[in-house]
């Protein structure tokens, strides 16, 4: 901690597509995005400190600092405020699942891996999207930050968290979503039965 | 809604202190850490709060978030940015610094850790001219980086060095009440401290024991810290210059017209109905808030001229004649009288309050009429409707009764079925009948005019782009009308084959009137007309005049889309709405207001209760539906007459007149301003800015809670001065306790002009009380609030007595069940299965009309049970069509005044 990982005025300035040396995960991410959200011209982005802050560079206005920032600008400008929530309450409920990505789930501890899982399989039980019945920023960001932890679980422990399973597969498969990421495969008919009933 | 928090959490502090500063209703309850809220989180998290829909929001940034947009005020990127970097910069590092300083003893290296975050914060701070983060106003964003900071900044013994534009913002933010407030409630005293030891944190970090156990004064040395040098000299340099002789206040000169070099403000209320007492929500959402607004727009000075009738044509009145077997014109004139008298209970003080049924009505809606006419914006279309012969006339929707085409329930009304809810084109219900004389109508077509309001929606969005961005259009207001245009506009038919209403002069169209929507806004100017012939100085003069329209949220299509249409097809220069003001809805402690179920609190029996017009006005105006629906709620108002009125205002109030009284014989004493006085009337003032501000953008309820403020640091001020006791000291305390006496009652003086447009009533009588010179009124409120001393040494005052009484639990209780309404008969028809038109009314008592029509159904049930029987019908059919037959019989016994439900017939109900 200290100096390094505050947000401090850019040094580095890389047009990330042009150096393939750059293998920030962030800025993958938000070119899978902004090709999702069918954004015809590409945005300048570069990153900053040590911990890789994605920053997008604006001609116009000020640079923006952190992906979750950065995500949310870019569904407003595609004009999709929908993929932010369609009210006040699913509002607020993406930009939680928004910040529990960037806080929780990113660098987490083997330990805190199985409690995210565990708490996240109870929340979807009921629920086809992170915020309820409409897919938003929440489930493709969510699924980005979550990839290389589901990527690691076995057929058992995958049918252990069978909700959060089944919302992996469902959001993969979303059209436009997965781009950078290999396809993760999850069976549909269980092959565990005997143990959780 | 209800927010879990646990004292002694720091990230509770951000959520009380958002929920404080938005306003947002929202119950809270404390429990303790270890306690599981959230159902699908393994570890206790707070805070935590249950959303409406029974969702739980977990993150203490996402509920803050909530209650900002839930007040209207949406994030951007740049609150975004700030509230990424406080969740993934600031806090490890907090967390970090926490664990040094208290794990690890290391408090003097705490400041090295948090050096860079805030040399980072103070930087961009010291960047914008702006006094918060985001801006001129209190975002997000100032909110939950000031809470998150708050254990340490507030903590002086932790060195941190010099950041000037964080201790500056951090301060600013601390001085608000709402802050000061929420920090006491979760982080006051040991409550934090004992948060720190659960949370293995030794005491010494974050225990001030410094302070004194004492709340009170703990809280006034927060105030003391936020004030400034130079906002101390500024108050005090006002305070000293005195009464100004401006001559307002004066008599309104009528009628009143726009002046040159004037804010000319035009000001209407929606036009209520005529056919209906109006309800507290009613009141509350058009007429009082409009009442406010131009009492303190008066106070402020503008040339202001408020306006409102009742709507008094259309089918509604029609059918409310009939009913009661009037004529629709004694119809309007006995429920005129109703609304007049009520709101003059309520002190709406009008500069005139006229009706749609005039001459002057007419005249105009017919001009424009032909306006839009002659310049192509009205379009003929025919339309197939239903004509009973036996009447002559065609029949609006509710004149027409019939079979559902749907589910066949036989008395479908003409625009929506009671049984199955769906709606109806009246052409479509089986076996229609004319509701007058029963006679079966034939189906005609008739031609109607149209408004063509795709041809005006490219001027129309222009209009509104620079109303909306240039006015002030509450969120709801520009939300409704964007949904609007969004989906697109059809053209409106504007006439109607009915009798009562303005005529349609065109001769094709004869024995044709408008359609209500578009003549009751016209309401507007032949009101105003009816006021001055000059009414077209206020109508016809954008240049010069500001709109504004008051209203609840559900007219508003009909004031910024349809309306504006109307008058900009015109082409007649009219003047536009500017700022449209609509409130969300008003309920009835949890559930609506319901007339026929007699729910609720309707205007004419407010003032049954007992409780003065002022109170009334003060509870209404304090839960007003401001940026989200609100409840009235008897226990609340008797809790704030009881914790606000008469324990913080009322006892401010008195106790500052009956010291003048009791000590000084009834003359202010000299006031030798100290230190302290001179922080109080920063402090003073600024709530008074604030008050100021919020007003102009008409939040009227958010303005209130300044007042409440000042009452609030002037109690404080005497409580910790004790002037009673300091009277009976030597020389030096004795002066002491005059300039205190002195600056309570002149603050008194202030809160009575504050309150003038909330309670009028109680501010004349405080000024009484005083003696005040009538020309504080217009001194105080003008620029950004000007605090003066309006009772000067030697100043005699009047008689002091007490302003409010306490409303007791058990006349509360009483009132309570007076008007929540007969709930018995409404779950009694909930349990009968057939025919849920037929008990509606039948709890009255005999009805012989329902009677013949329950003969009726009785035999067909009858018929339709044989039928079954004979056809060998399954038993569990046969049984639920004699259940329905058995209801059936039960409510025909009521209708003919029997004893319902005889023995014999249950225990066939068993077979």
């Amino acid at each position: 901690m200290g100096g390094a990982s505050t947000f401090q005025p850019i040094t580095l300035v890389s047009d990330w597509r042009s150096s393939p040396s750059v293998t920030n995960m962030a800025l993958r991410e938000l070119a899978s995005l902004e090709k999702y959200l069918g954004l015809r011209k590409p945005n300048k982005y570069s990153t900053q400190g040590d911990k890789k802050t994605p920053v997008l560079q604006n001609n116009a206005a000020p640079p923006l600092l952190g992906l979750v920032t950065i995500a949310c600008h870019l569904v407003k400008e595609a004009k999709r405020p929908e993929l932010l929530g369609d009210s006040a309450e699913s509002r607020a409920v993406v930009q939680q699942w928004l910040e529990y990505r960037v806080t929780k789930v990113d660098n987490c501890s083997k330990e805190d891996i199985k409690i995210i899982l565990k708490d996240l399989n109870l929340y979807l039980h009921d629920r086809v999207f992170l915020a309820g019945n409409r897919f938003t920023v929440a489930d493709v960001l969510m699924y980005y930050g979550l990839h290389p932890l589901i990527v690691d679980l076995t057929v058992q422990e995958k049918e252990q968290f069978t909700n959060v399973s089944r919302w992996f597969d469902h959001i993969q498969h979303h059209p436009g979503v997965r781009h950078h990421l290999p396809p993760v495969a999850v069976l549909r008919n269980r092959i565990y039965t005997s143990r959780h009933h | 809604m209800k927010l879990f928090v646990s004292e002694g959490n720091p990230h509770c502090l951000k959520v009380l202190a958002a929920l404080e500063v938005t306003g947002v209703h929202c119950g809270v309850q404390y429990i303790s850490h270890e306690e599981k809220v959230v159902p699908f989180l393994s570890r206790p998290s707070f805070p935590a709060l249950l959303l409406p829909s029974g969702q739980h929001l977990f993150s203490s940034n996402a509920i803050c978030r909530y209650f900002f947009e839930v007040n209207g005020q949406e994030s951007n990127d740049v609150s975004n940015q700030w509230l990424e970097w406080e969740t993934i910069v600031l806090q490890p590092v907090l967390h970090q610094a926490l664990h040094m300083a208290v794990v690890q003893g290391k408090g003097s290296e705490v400041s090295r850790v948090l050096q860079s975050p805030l040399n980072f914060l103070d930087q961009s701070l010291s960047k914008g001219s702006m006094p918060h983060l985001t801006g001129e106003s209190v975002s997000v964003a100032d909110v939950i980086l000031w809470a998150a900071l708050y254990p340490v900044l507030s903590d002086s013994s932790l060195a941190l060095g010099e950041h000037k534009f964080v201790r500056a913002w951090f301060d600013h933010l601390a001085a608000m009440h709402s802050c000061q407030s929420a920090a006491q409630k979760v982080l006051q005293g040991k409550a934090m401290k004992n948060y720190m030891q659960k949370q293995s944190v030794p005491q010494s970090f974050q225990c001030r024991d410094t302070q004194p156990s004492n709340s009170s004064p703990a809280e006034s040395e927060e105030g003391e810290r936020a004030v400034s040098e130079e906002e101390m000299e500024a108050a005090t340099l006002t305070w000293r210059k005195g009464l100004t002789s401006c001559s307002l206040a004066t008599e309104r000169q009528h009628p009143l017209l726009p002046e040159e070099g004037k804010r000319n403000i035009l000001l209407t209320s929606a036009l209520p109905y005529v056919n209906n007492v109006p309800h507290l929500g009613n009141i509350i959402g058009c007429v009082l808030s409009a009442d406010v607004f131009s009492r303190y727009g008066r106070l402020r000075g503008w040339n202001l001229l408020f306006v409102c009738g009742t709507d008094e044509y259309g089918t509604a009145t029609e059918n409310k004649a009939r009913e009661e077997g009037l004529t629709p014109q004694q119809i309007c004139d006995k429920y005129h009288a109703v609304h007049s008298s009520i709101y003059k209970w309520f002190q709406i003080d009008f500069d005139f309050f006229g009706r749609t049924t005039t001459e002057k009505q007419t005249e105009i809606a017919q001009d424009i009429f032909w306006r839009l006419h002659k310049n192509g914006f009205l379009v003929e279309d025919t339309v197939e409707q239903l004509r009973c012969e036996n009447c002559q006339r065609f029949l609006a929707d509710r004149f027409v009764e019939g079979t559902c085409p749907h589910c066949s329930y036989p008395e479908a009304r003409g625009d929506q079925c009671d049984k199955c809810g769906r709606l109806i084109n009246a052409v479509e219900l089986r076996e229609p009948q004319c509701k007058v004389c029963r006679q079966t109508p034939i189906i005609r077509s008739s031609k109607h005019l149209f408004l063509d309001l795709p041809k005006l929606e490219r001027q129309l969005e222009q209009w509104l782009e620079k109303s909306t961005s240039t006015g002030d259009w509450t969120a709801n207001a520009k939300q409704i009308t964007r949904s609007w245009i969004r989906d697109g506009l059809k053209p409106r038919c504007i006439t109607r084959d009915l009798q009562w209403g303005t005529p349609v002069p065109h001769p094709d169209f004869k024995e044709k009137v408008f359609y209500v929507w578009f003549d009751a806004p016209i309401g507007y100017l032949s009101i105003t007309a009816s006021y001055t012939n000059e009414w077209d100085k206020w109508w016809k003069n954008p240049q010069q005049v500001e709109l504004y329209n008051f209203m609840a949220k559900d007219n508003v299509p009909f004031h910024s889309v349809v309306f504006p249409c109307s008058l900009l097809g015109a082409q007649d220069n009219y003047t536009l709405v500017n700022h449209l003001v609509a409130t969300e809805y008003l309920n009835y402690e949890d559930t609506k207001f319901s007339k026929s179920r007699g729910v609720g609190v309707f205007g004419d029996m407010a003032k049954d209760t007992g409780i003065p017009s002022d109170v009334w006005r003060f509870y209404l105006l304090y839960v007003r539906p401001e940026g989200q629906d609100s409840a009235f709620s008897w226990a609340d108002m008797a809790l704030k007459n009881n914790s606000e009125l008469l324990n913080n205002l009322g006892n401010f109030i008195n106790r500052a007149g009956m010291f003048v009284t009791k000590f000084f014989e009834g003359c202010v004493p000299e006031m030798d301003l100290q230190r302290e006085e001179k922080k109080l009337l920063a402090v003073v003032g600024w709530e008074l800015q604030q008050y100021i501000q919020l007003m102009d953008k008409v939040r009227i309820r958010d303005a209130l809670k300044h007042i409440l403020n000042i009452s609030r640091h002037g109690n404080q001020y005497i409580q910790v001065n004790e002037p009673w006791k300091k009277i009976k000291g030597g020389e030096s305390d004795r002066r002491r306790a005059g300039t205190v006496t002195g600056v309570s009652v002149n603050i008194a003086c202030l809160l009575s002009v504050m309150l003038f447009p909330y309670m009028p009533l109680v501010s004349q009588t405080i000024r009484d009380q005083l003696n005040a010179p009538q020309s504080c009124i217009g001194t105080m409120l003008q620029g950004t609030g000007t605090f003066v001393c309006a009772l000067s040494a030697g100043h005699r005052i009047g008689t002091v007595s007490p302003l409010f009484q306490k409303l007791e639990t058990d006349q509360i209780e009483a009132l309570k069940k007076r008007f929540g309404g007969q709930q018995k008969p409404a779950q009694s028809s909930v349990s009968a299965p057939a025919a849920p038109g037929a008990e509606v009314k039948v709890v009255g008592g005999v009805d012989p009309e329902k009677a013949e029509q329950l003969t009726k159904a009785v035999a067909e049930q009858g018929e339709k049970v044989r039928a079954l029987k004979a056809q060998k019908a399954e038993k569990d059919v046969i049984a639920a069509e004699v259940s329905k037959l058995l209801e059936l019989k039960k409510h025909l016994a009521l209708a003919e005044g029997k004893n319902a439900a005889p023995a014999p017939q249950t225990g066939k109900k068993k077979k």
